[in-house]
């Protein structure tokens, strides 16, 4: 488990690699993506770059699913403003391939089954090379790349390719890494994710996606701050959730019933 | 000295009266013994088409409404008219014509006409020449009526009415206008001999001299020149040099012109190229083939050569130019109607799937058209007949059921394939589980919900439900202490199908 350490590693990375950042007001405002949480938009300054590379890193191996899930939030809410399809690029060897991107899920996250193309490939090297082609043609309105496992390829000269195509074609790179360490990278922002409680409901059944997001990176913004959102598909939003709230004691979780007896009594 | 004898003419009409409906038997959407009609909506209410022989001996034709044919053949099936692919089919049985006389032209929507003039002999005269034809015709699962006449207008009426004079012939069979049919059912004339032995100049002046030059036409004294259905050539363009060429420039310069020459032979014919093969013939007799396809039809030569660019990129040897080339041809073996379109001035006028399109041709090109999926999925409630992959090239509709609002989801994002058994600890064992080991890790589940019962789908198996029909699956949608969600299932039910359950991963929820 080195979900801990990689704030620390991003750090190091930061004094070595990047450039100076360039000042949030040369970003205009409409090509920005708000979240849809509004604390955790005003920390972003209104939101993330519509038009950059923005890297989600599983906090830990199996934390995958939250990076994708997230990622696919975003991607869902750049679909909602731009005609553009969504193309996933998605490795067809190694531990992605025992697991498919399953279509009434993707429906039921609000994703339109229609509007998103897979390309499986067989290594790094070829989905980076699509994702280039993909977003210089300017065809997707977002690219979603999802990578598990180390890829040496995926340099900051590659990150770099990307982020100037993005920018030139206004398409929002999307890059999802399950099981690996983050590298220097030209990317606009960092995210870790991990896992987090659903929102509690009724019944006290599992409730919709939640991600415990840490902003590791931010070009030209404030990072390191951390938050819980959820996932709300109908309105096509990120909610924040409290911390708090998912920690409910023990007891309560177990005796719904009684619980309820006593707030009536 | 003889003088060369005049051939006589000779013409032969197949005429195909159960086409729609024999079409749809052999496309397998119809069983051979039970009543079927072609329907299709006609005046604000869908009305039968076409029948087949058990409808049309059962008294129903063609023009009835769907709903007054029901109700007197409750076990007739309906299908939608597809003249489209009854064109395709009829389209077989020209190229089947072509085999007795090149002259064949069809006559839609159900016939084909053929020049026989000096043909019949060749198969042993006129009776065992329409056996062959409606034999050969037989073949391919349809009922022609054949028949051969002087004229192609006579034999066409003979072939639809039967018999084997014209004079016989009732004024239906007349290729007039309804109208005169109508006048001329009016002022007494039952069949065409009756019309066939007045004057022509008193005909003409009541009902108009068309009629006159129909009669004359359907008598023999007068033929009508037709027009013979010919496959259009392939295109096809070469260019060969004085030298060989050998620089990778130089050869991409010629297939640019060659392209363009391609490209007008295409235009000209309304069509764009859906595959393109480029052959290299090297001085020492060595043939390189370059064979891209496009997802729609095309005749742009940059687009062209974009994608060649991308297959000589991709392919594992290199081409090898050796000591040069000495011709290289461009054949379009396969093309799509491509309709001119008028250009946009600005950017924003191009539309966005367009370019989606090009992308994906490019991708496949490189990667292979199996790396492009697409989600698609069918009415079942067994998980993985419900979504799975498709090739991007299979058109068919996906829209799984609206998510209810304010609901999380019931389907996974993710879906192992094939589900990873586990361990796992339930406190009963019909019970929801409390606990699992997946992955070297053990899960603490603290909110769950479910079972949601999937039956097998007994009705696919072989042997139905009599044999073995399966195991029910029991789906839980389990939240671990971590947070992550998984959807279980135990495999059987507990004393009922499986004395030990086995319980499966089988999706990951975000």
């Amino acid at each position: 488990m080195h979900g801990d350490s990689i704030l620390a590693t991003s750090k190091s990375v930061r004094r070595g690699a990047d450039r100076p950042a360039p000042s949030r007001a040369d970003v205009p405002a409409s090509s920005l993506l708000p979240l849809g949480a509004e604390r955790v938009d005003a920390e972003l300054g209104g939101g993330l770059k519509g038009d950059g590379l923005h890297e989600f890193y599983a906090a830990r191996t199996e934390d995958g699913i939250g990076a994708l899930g997230f990622a696919l939030g975003l991607a869902r809410r750049a679909l909602a403003r731009d005609a553009r399809p969504l193309l996933w690029l998605r490795l067809s060897r190694g531990p992605a391939a025992r697991a498919v991107p399953y279509g009434p899920g993707l429906a039921e996250l609000g994703l339109p089954p229609n509007r998103l193309t897979l390309l499986l490939l067989p290594d790094g090297k070829a989905l980076l090379r699509a994702a280039l082609d993909a977003v210089r043609s300017g065809a997707p309105g977002a690219v979603l790349l999802d990578l598990e496992g180390p890829c040496p390829l995926l340099d900051l000269t590659a990150s770099r390719r990307l982020t100037l195509a993005a920018e030139e074609t206004g398409t929002m790179v999307l890059m999802v890494r399950g099981g690996a360490r983050p590298v220097p990278s030209a990317a606009h922002s960092r995210w870790e994710v991990a896992a987090a409680p659903s929102p509690l409901r009724e019944g006290d059944v599992p409730g919709g996606p939640a991600f415990a997001l840490t902003l590791l990176r931010h070009r030209g913004g404030r990072d390191g701050f951390a938050c819980t959102v959820a996932w709300d598909r109908d309105g096509g939003m990120f909610r924040e959730t409290e911390r708090q709230e998912s920690e409910a004691p023990a007891s309560l979780s177990f005796l719904p019933a009684a619980a309820n007896d006593r707030k009536a009594g | 000295m003889r003088k060369a004898s005049v051939p006589v003419p000779l013409h032969m009409a197949l005429f195909l009266p159960w086409l729609p409906s024999e079409r749809a038997v052999l496309a397998k959407a119809v069983a051979p013994d039970v009543p079927c009609a072609l329907i299709e909506k006609q005046r604000g209410a869908l009305r039968l088409v076409a029948v087949d022989r058990r409808a049309a001996r059962l008294g129903l034709t063609p023009g009835l409404p769907l709903a007054d044919a029901r109700a007197r053949v409750p076990e007739l099936v309906s299908l939608p008219h597809a003249p489209e692919a009854d064109a395709a089919l009829l389209g077989k049985v020209v190229r089947l014509c072509g085999d007795f006389t090149p002259m064949v032209a069809p006559d839609p929507p159900a016939g084909v006409l053929c020049d026989m003039t000096g043909c019949a002999h060749l198969f042993g005269g006129r009776d065992a020449l329409r056996g062959e034809v409606a034999r050969r015709v037989g073949m391919l699962g349809l009922t022609a009526r054949v028949a051969l006449a002087g004229t192609g207008e006579a034999a066409r009426a003979l072939a639809r009415f039967g018999g084997e004079d014209v004079r016989a012939l009732p004024i239906e069979a007349l290729a007039a206008a309804e109208e005169v049919r109508v006048a001329l059912a009016r002022a007494g004339f039952r069949t065409l001999g009756e019309l066939m032995a007045q004057p022509s100049a008193p005909l003409a002046a009541r009902f108009g001299s068309e009629l006159v030059r129909l009669l004359a036409r359907l008598a023999g004294a007068e033929s009508q020149p037709m027009t013979p259905h010919r496959p259009p050539d392939p295109v096809r363009v070469e260019m060969r040099f004085a030298e060989p060429v050998g620089r990778t420039g130089d050869v991409l310069d010629a297939i640019e012109a060659l392209a363009g020459q391609a490209a007008v032979l295409l235009a000209r014919r309304g069509e764009g190229g859906r595959a393109f093969a480029v052959r290299l013939h090297r001085s020492d007799g060595h043939v390189a083939r370059l064979i891209v396809e496009t997802g729609a039809p095309t005749r742009d030569p940059a687009l062209l050569l974009r994608l060649l660019r991308e297959r000589i990129d991709s392919l594992a040897d290199p081409l090898d130019p050796g000591f040069g080339y000495d011709s290289i041809d461009l054949a379009v073996p396969r093309a799509d109607r491509l309709e001119e379109r008028q250009q946009g001035l600005t950017e924003e006028a191009r539309p966005a799937g367009q370019d989606m399109a090009g992308l994906l041709d490019r991708l496949a090109v490189r990667h292979g058209a199996g790396a492009i999926l697409r989600l698609a999925g069918e009415d079942s409630h067994v998980p993985e007949r419900a979504g799975h992959l498709a090739s991007c090239e299979e058109t068919g509709l996906f829209d799984p059921p609206p998510p209810q609002a304010g609901e999380p989801p019931t389907r996974p994002l993710l879906l192992l394939d094939p589900p990873q058994q586990v361990e796992v600890l339930a406190s009963v064992p019909d019970g929801p589980p409390r606990l699992f080991r997946w992955r070297d890790r053990a899960w603490r589940i603290v909110r769950q919900e479910g079972p949601e019962r999937i039956a097998p789908e007994w009705w696919r198996r072989a042997d139905g439900h009599d044999g073995n029909p399966g195991l029910s699956r029991d789906y839980y949608r389990a939240e671990a202490d971590s947070g992550h969600r998984f959807w279980l299932f135990r495999h059987g039910l507990y004393e009922r199908e499986t004395d030990a359950p086995r319980w499966y991963v089988h999706g990951l929820f975000a």
